[in-house]
């Protein structure tokens, strides 16, 4: 099944024959329920016939429907449906005849298959433009040889062909079997923004129907006869390793096959960037049930022992390698705090020097300081890791919710041992990513699991499992500092970051390139404890620590926060400092500019409110809130928001209004509450009933979101709106309560309510 | 191991399992019911809604040997066409990110509806403040909840 699989796969991107309905898929009864039936009109898989593939996104059935294919990961950014919308919008067809299907990994086929950085959308707008319009041509060229006019004559209206001086008109589907034959055109044209009839309208989830009805969509719900259940035991703390292990009483548990260990990656091996795992050898219990599992599990009696410092080699982009150290040690998040104190006193590694800040902060007649700290975060997505896998010595293939399906290709290819055409990965719905699953050690160690015990089996990890397992937000710190004169202008600006064990500084973002005088530093402290990318990763402690300290520095300027970002922008664009400013000074104001009327900020009526202002820029895209707080049961609430988006184009309005209120419902719970400790290497955290996530009591009442309008090429959604929450929810409890935030979570400060 | 007979979305199923496996995990391995779905199993995200006899119930805390004669109903079995008012108000206000949690948030907001046709924002911030969704799409789902109350 396999095999045939993947000969399919590797079909070239031009080669073309028709299709059996639904041949790609696999042989498993739960995919067929998982197919995408849009829910604005009937069509469905089972109505797709005699499919004519146009290229790899494009094939047009007999009865004019239309499949597209989604090629990057779904994880909840609705890439299922806002790719194909691209797609449609140059072929130039009715959406209600669109049917969806997650494509096939296939890097021959598709470029870039990757969910991450929020550059689905941004990194593909044109190659999918391009396909749809490919595919519009090659139709009109087939509809053109048929009749013997000229392809030039022919037109399309939403799915039908035209010439209008012989009156001759055909369906899609008509001319799909010839049109499949041609080959793919160059030089397209593309629709201008004036002429698009889906890009920018507001489309339904494809998948909404499946999601509400409960259909098995996600890892978690793979299934195969004959599957058995793993589950692993692994280290209750960071620093530890198995020592040894009896499995006799888990054994004699019910239900129970084997017990073993598996050695993720042996120590020689070169892992890729993002083959990070927490830890290397487990204890595997595998059974015919994850209940029987579990209770076995708890049966076995494992021992553990300190592990001692490891010198790992990684392999970079451009094939750079580089070690990474990590240390021995049971660490605690009091000791982590101590440390970073220290360092936060000596200077660090120069990320970026304008001008002569040493002398500006000495002639300064006022100096402002403050420091920022945040803890580990936990991902928390709502399905916990998890993977199928069916692997013998001669091939492997995984199914699971995976990110960076790219990556652990290359990682499984390496570890098995196998050449890349007997490695398969199919890709399932992801309950949430927010950046875990671009780690996806657990595809190997599923990989490895099932290639001991012979057999198909589905890796499951338990919540707990999953939340102290890492790959956390690392912990950062950030000292600021801004020197003023006597008049209470800014000479200079300073911030020195670091953290645990990856430091949080991007040193060429505002508001460098506004300043004369710009000192940014960097410093990190090597860790056991694993980190990765969490949604808008730095970018999410920045905007809390640079607009905080924006915030108070405004205040100490005698000027309105609000001004004085845009007075800096102002300098940034007429006048920049330096020549590697990675942001846009006119876009970035335009999102302010948006947000200061859309929030009413500079309203009478509006300033007796607590109104806190943040505006970020991350993944190639501006975002701000005005958020207003009020005290509620003693506690901050976050009652209105007022969001505004610069990204270029949006290609689904009302998906991407549910993108960014989304983002701010998560911004203010990691802000207000997330919160990740350790003691003696044991996460002090590991399930629901401690780990506090936001829920509906704590949600703002209204949440308005606002797309600044132009016609530029799409940029990134999923993260950007989310890094100012932090900053904007800061500066709104200082104007409830008097109180400035410095440490995350906001609430352990327990703020009060201020006369 | 022990024989169950459970009434399932309106029919009569067995199961021979262990007297403590939870609901959930019967409806997920044993009945091919997957759509409660596994989250915390410690009643503490919601995910795994179900109804019996009406009321939501944390199946990851239900074992289902105290199950007795009661009606469960699952996701899958809410309605046989998957149009139930509520999930036609989830549709409407596309309210899913990535959809993992809104199996058991639909099950509870249909067990709130049903005892509570017309809930207040308190009623509602209460009853569904056991279901938790990491994508944050609550805003819509109280919108769902509201444009299906009966004033």
């Amino acid at each position: 099944m396999e095999n045939n699989q993947k000969n399919y796969n590797r079909r070239s991107f031009l080669k073309v024959s028709a299709l059996s309905g639904g041949g790609m898929m696999l042989g498993v009864s739960w995919l067929a329920a998982a197919n995408t039936k849009l829910t604005e009109l009937g069509a469905d898989l089972e109505a797709f016939q005699n499919g004519q593939t146009l290229n790899a996104y494009v094939q047009i059935g007999s009865d004019n429907i239309v499949k597209i294919m989604c090629h990057n990961p779904e994880f909840g950014q609705n890439v299922k449906t806002s790719l194909p919308m691209i797609v449609a919008e140059e072929l130039d067809v009715d959406w209600k005849d669109v049917i969806v299907e997650q494509a096939p990994y296939d890097t021959k086929l598709y470029p870039r298959q990757f969910t991450g950085g929020s550059q689905s959308v941004r990194s593909t707008w044109r190659p999918l433009r391009n396909a749809g319009a490919a595919a519009r041509d090659m139709l009109r060229s087939a509809a053109a040889q048929t009749w013997n006019v000229p392809q030039e004559e022919v037109t399309t209206k939403v799915g039908v062909l035209h010439h209008e001086k012989s009156g001759k008109s055909a369906k899609y589907g008509e001319m799909a079997a010839k049109a499949a034959t041609l080959t793919v055109p160059k030089d397209l044209k593309l629709k201008s923004a004036a002429e698009r009839k889906i890009v920018s309208t507001s489309r339904k989830n494809v998948d909404g129907k499946s999601i509400v009805t409960g259909k098995p969509m996600f890892g978690m719900d793979y299934q195969k006869p004959g599957m058995l259940i793993a589950m692993m035991v692994q280290p209750p703390a960071f620093g530890l390793k198995l020592k040894s292990y009896d499995a006799s009483e888990a054994l004699k548990m019910p239900g129970i096959k084997q017990v073993f260990t598996i050695e993720v990656f042996p120590d020689s091996m070169e892992r890729g960037g993002f083959d990070t795992r927490t830890f290397n050898e487990f204890v595997v219990v595998v059974g015919y049930n994850t209940w029987e599992v579990m209770n076995a599990r708890k049966k076995v009696k494992a021992e553990w022992e300190k592990a001692p410092e490891k010198k790992e080699i990684f392999g970079g982009f451009g094939g750079q390698k580089n070690e990474r150290i990590t240390p021995a040690g049971l660490e605690s998040t009091s000791e982590h705090l101590v440390k970073m104190k220290e360092m936060v006193k000596q200077s660090a590694r120069v990320l970026r020097k304008d001008g002569d800040p040493e002398a500006a902060f000495k002639n300064a007649a006022q100096v402002i300081e403050r420091t920022y700290n945040a803890p580990f975060l936990a991902h928390n997505t709502m399905e916990p890791m998890n993977c199928f896998a069916e692997v013998t010595d001669s091939q492997a293939f995984v199914a699971g919710p995976v990110q960076a399906p790219e990556f652990v290709e290359q990682t499984l290819i390496k570890r098995l041992g196998l050449p890349a055409d007997k490695v398969d990965i199919h890709l399932t719905r992801m309950g949430g990513g927010f950046g875990r699953r671009a780690y996806a050690h657990y595809m190997v160690e599923a990989a490895l699991i099932s290639r001991q015990a012979k057999a198909p089996i589905k890796l499951v990890y338990s919540r707990e499992d999953d939340m102290t397992y890492g790959i956390y937000r690392p912990m950062y710190t950030a000292t600021y500092r801004a020197a003023l004169d006597a008049n209470k202008k800014l000479l200079a600006f300073h911030v020195i970051g670091g953290g645990i064990p990856e430091n949080p500084v991007h040193a060429n973002r505002f508001p460098a390139g506004a300043l004369d005088n710009y000192l940014a530093e960097g410093w990190e402290i090597p860790s056991n404890v694993t980190i990765g990318a969490f949604r808008a990763p730095r970018s999410n402690f920045n905007a809390a620590a640079e607009q905080s300290f924006m915030d108070e520095l405004a205040e100490a300027m005698g000027k309105d926060p609000m001004d004085l970002r845009l007075e800096l922008l102002e300098r940034a664009k007429t006048n920049p400092v330096g020549k590697n400013n990675d942001y846009d000074p006119d876009r970035y104001a335009g999102v302010l500019k948006l947000l200061r009327e859309k929030s009413g900020w500079d309203k009478p009526e509006n300033k007796g409110k607590n109104l806190g202002l943040a505006a970020y820029f991350c993944h190639n895209s501006y975002a701000g809130h005005v958020i207003e707080m009020k005290i509620k049961d003693g506690q901050p609430y976050a009652e209105s928001v007022v969001s505004a988006i610069d990204c270029g184009v949006v290609i689904n309005p009302d998906a991407a209004k549910n993108m960014v209120e989304g983002a701010v419902i998560d911004g203010i719970g990691c802000a207000l509450y997330g919160n990740m400790s350790f003691k003696n290497g044991k996460p002090e955290h590991n399930n629901f009933n401690t780990y506090r996530m936001i829920r509906m009591p704590e949600i703002p009442k209204r949440i308005d979101v606002h797309f600044v309008q132009n016609d530029i090429d799409p940029t990134g959604l999923g993260e950007p709106p989310f890094p100012p929450v932090f900053g904007a929810l800061a500066n709104a409890i200082y104007r409830a309560t008097g109180k400035r935030q410095y440490n995350q979570p906001y609430l352990q400060e327990e703020p009060k309510t201020q006369g | 191991m022990a024989k169950y007979t459970l009434k399932i979305n309106g029919k009569n199923q067995t199961v021979d399992v262990d007297p403590a496996t939870p609901m959930l995990w019967v409806l997920r391995e044993h009945l091919n019911l997957p759509g409660t779905k596994y989250g915390c199993g410690v009643a503490a995200c919601g995910a795994c809604t179900i109804h019996v006899d009406g009321n939501a119930v944390r199946s990851c805390q239900l074992p289902v040997s105290s199950v007795k004669k009661q009606a469960i109903t699952t996701i899958e079995g809410l309605s046989p066409t998957g149009d139930h008012p509520v999930q036609r108000a989830w549709l409407e206000h596309d309210v899913a990110q990535c959809g993992y949690c809104q199996a058991g948030q639909i099950m509870s907001a249909v067990a709130l509806l049903k005892n509570n046709p017309n809930p207040s924002e308190e009623d509602i911030n209460g009853f569904m403040s056991g279901n938790i969704c990491r994508c944050g799409t609550y805003t819509r789902i109280k919108a769902a909840i509201k444009s299906v109350a009966k004033p």
